[in-house]
């Protein structure tokens, strides 16, 4: 029982929760999408800066718990320099981790930035909390495809 | 109806009350559960559960309809539901019993029924911020649809209504309506209802009250408290989920329209013209939740035959030891300290957030609500975006707020 919550809450998730990189509001963001969560009320804005086909800079301003914030700041760390398809397949392979499902199969996804994010895996074991690891990166998904919103109960409801 | 009052002087044996609910002897991760969540929704004694099984076993047909024993006997059984509800309540006539879903239909169906009615263009309706969701949202639907103003008196820091606010907001000859609750499901504020309903009267403004709370952990008197409305729902009274009360005076709604068409509550139909049953019928359109209805009988039986001023005291000495408990912990803040309160314990936890906490807990077998309670502008009033809850019912225990103290400590030792 309490190996599941070391799990969870992995030195390196309780120290990007409570000292989470990137959390700012850049002025030259070229995208920009709001996530919600409306069961728990936990909110982020993600920030994409594009240049040249790239993600030159992400970041996220919110409120949610640890789980919820550490993977946003994670997330920013790891889509920056990347093309969009690139971190939508990330992305896809994020949410594979999460469930549980086989990972390795996502084309696209470099195993390195897979073995970045196995510290979120912990999350499997309790699926109440699926949405709180996704929610940020629903929303880079949302600002990536152009729109504004994106919420863990509509169509990013599927974790 | 069964319920025999009990002696004031037989204590209170809460291990007994315990084996009454089944679901508390079970295990969660490995741990014993701790249910802290009842006000969310109760559990359900045995008394409720066998009802529920005997009368589908024995007594179940559709009621209100068949010349058939069955379908009499099922009748029976309900409206002797809504006589238990009319008496556990003091209602002074069965047929001000209105069952629903649930609170929120209920509030709904005032809102639609009455309002519509009633309310005309500026018109005003007054609530407090200790609403839940359930009676904000009706009111604002009724806004767009009607263009009637939302008048919300305010709370102090300590989560308690500012009285001299709700008098000044009274003032207006256009308040039409007072819908407030009696008890705050986030902070377990207990409002002064009483003053709250007299100092409407006094202007002649109704009042419809959430007795969601208030019905199960301090008891409501509709006729001492001269309430116009009063809405609960049956499953945080130990009573199944899908069946809810509204509670009207017989002549306001005698006054008011049907809230939804169809069967069960009409006189006579052509395609002309309807004509519809009186009170309470004319408001149950469709099959009721039989069962369930039946099943909250059970459950007041239940109740009262414990006694509501024994579940009170019970209930507030847990509470107080949780309160004080909780107190001791530095880093917990108790978000509302109003002087009067019950039942539930509202926290927070620095550098912890509320759904961490409750993670954590869970794994300790403790089941807390963590969240914003369906209150978020109350949430926003204290400055917090959730609250970790921790509701008591009949059944709860000191050492189950032992359980809850120690998870909290794990939960420092987590997150450090």
């Amino acid at each position: 029982m309490r190996d599941d919550l070391r799990d969870l809450y992995q030195e390196v998730i309780l120290d990007h929760g409570k000292h989470p990189r990137n959390r700012r509001h850049p002025e030259d963001a070229t995208h920009h999408a709001h996530g919600d969560n409306p069961i728990c009320g936990d909110r982020v804005d993600v920030f994409l800066t594009l240049k040249d086909g790239v993600i030159a800079d992400a970041a996220f301003e919110g409120r949610g718990c640890a789980i919820s914030v550490a993977s946003a700041s994670m997330m920013t760390e790891l889509v920056a320099g990347k093309t969009p398809a690139a971190a939508e397949a990330l992305f896809r392979g994020f949410q594979a981790l999460c469930t549980g499902h086989d990972d390795a199969d996502v084309p696209g996804v470099e195993p390195a930035d897979i073995e970045r994010l196995e510290v979120m895996s912990g999350v499997r074991q309790f699926p109440m909390r699926v949405k709180c690891a996704t929610l940020a990166w629903h929303a880079l998904s949302a600002a990536l495809s152009g729109e504004d919103r994106a919420s863990s109960e509509t169509k990013g409801g599927e974790a | 109806m069964t319920a025999i009052a009990p002696s004031p002087l037989q204590p209170y044996d809460v291990q007994a009350v315990r084996a009454d609910f089944p679901i508390l002897s079970r295990q969660v991760h490995g741990r014993p559960l701790v249910y802290l969540d009842s006000a969310a929704s109760a559990q359900k004694p045995k008394a409720v559960i066998d009802t529920l099984t005997e009368v589908m076993s024995a007594e179940y047909a559709n009621v209100h309809r068949g010349v058939h024993w069955l379908s009499a006997a099922a009748t029976k059984r309900f409206e002797e539901a809504r006589t238990k509800v009319a008496r556990f309540i003091n209602a002074a006539d069965d047929r001000e019993i209105v069952f629903t879903r649930n609170a929120t239909e209920a509030i709904n169906l005032v809102a639609s029924s009455w309002g519509r009615t009633n309310l005309r263009e500026g018109d005003e309706v007054v609530i407090s911020w200790l609403e839940h969701h359930a009676n904000i949202v009706p009111w604002q639907m009724l806004r767009t649809e009607k263009g009637i103003v939302l008048k919300v008196v305010p709370i102090d820091d300590r989560g308690a209504l500012i009285l001299e606010e709700y008098e000044r907001l009274l003032a207006s000859p256009r308040v039409k309506l007072v819908a407030m609750t009696q008890m705050s499901n986030a902070l377990g504020t207990i409002n002064p209802i009483r003053e709250v309903i007299r100092m409407a009267h006094a202007r002649g403004v109704p009042v419809l009250v959430d007795g969601c709370q208030a019905v199960t952990h301090l008891g409501v008197d509709v006729r001492e408290l001269d309430c116009d409305f009063l809405v609960f729902s049956g499953h945080k009274l130990y009573g199944p989920t899908g069946v809810g009360v509204l509670y009207g005076k017989a002549a306001i709604l005698s006054g008011m329209p049907p809230y939804q068409g169809g069967g069960d509550m009409i006189a006579r139909v052509t395609f002309e013209e309807t004509t519809f049953k009186d009170i309470p019928q004319r408001f149950e359109a469709g099959t009721p939740a039989i069962l369930e209805v039946i099943g909250l009988g059970a459950a007041i039986d239940y109740v009262s035959g414990l006694g509501l001023d024994r579940i009170r005291a019970h209930e507030r000495d847990v509470f107080d030891y949780a309160n004080r408990r909780l107190q001791e912990i530095n880093s917990v803040r108790i978000i509302g300290s109003a002087p009067e309160r019950a039942g539930i314990l509202s926290f927070t936890m620095e550098d912890v957030h509320p759904h961490d906490l409750a993670t954590i807990l869970d794994r300790s077998g403790v089941a807390v609500r963590a969240g914003h309670h369906c209150a978020q502008p109350l949430m926003d009033r204290f400055g917090v975006p959730a609250t970790a809850r921790a509701s008591f019912g009949l059944y709860n225990t000191r050492e189950e707020v032992d359980a809850l103290v120690a998870g909290l400590e794990r939960v420092r030792e987590i997150f450090g």
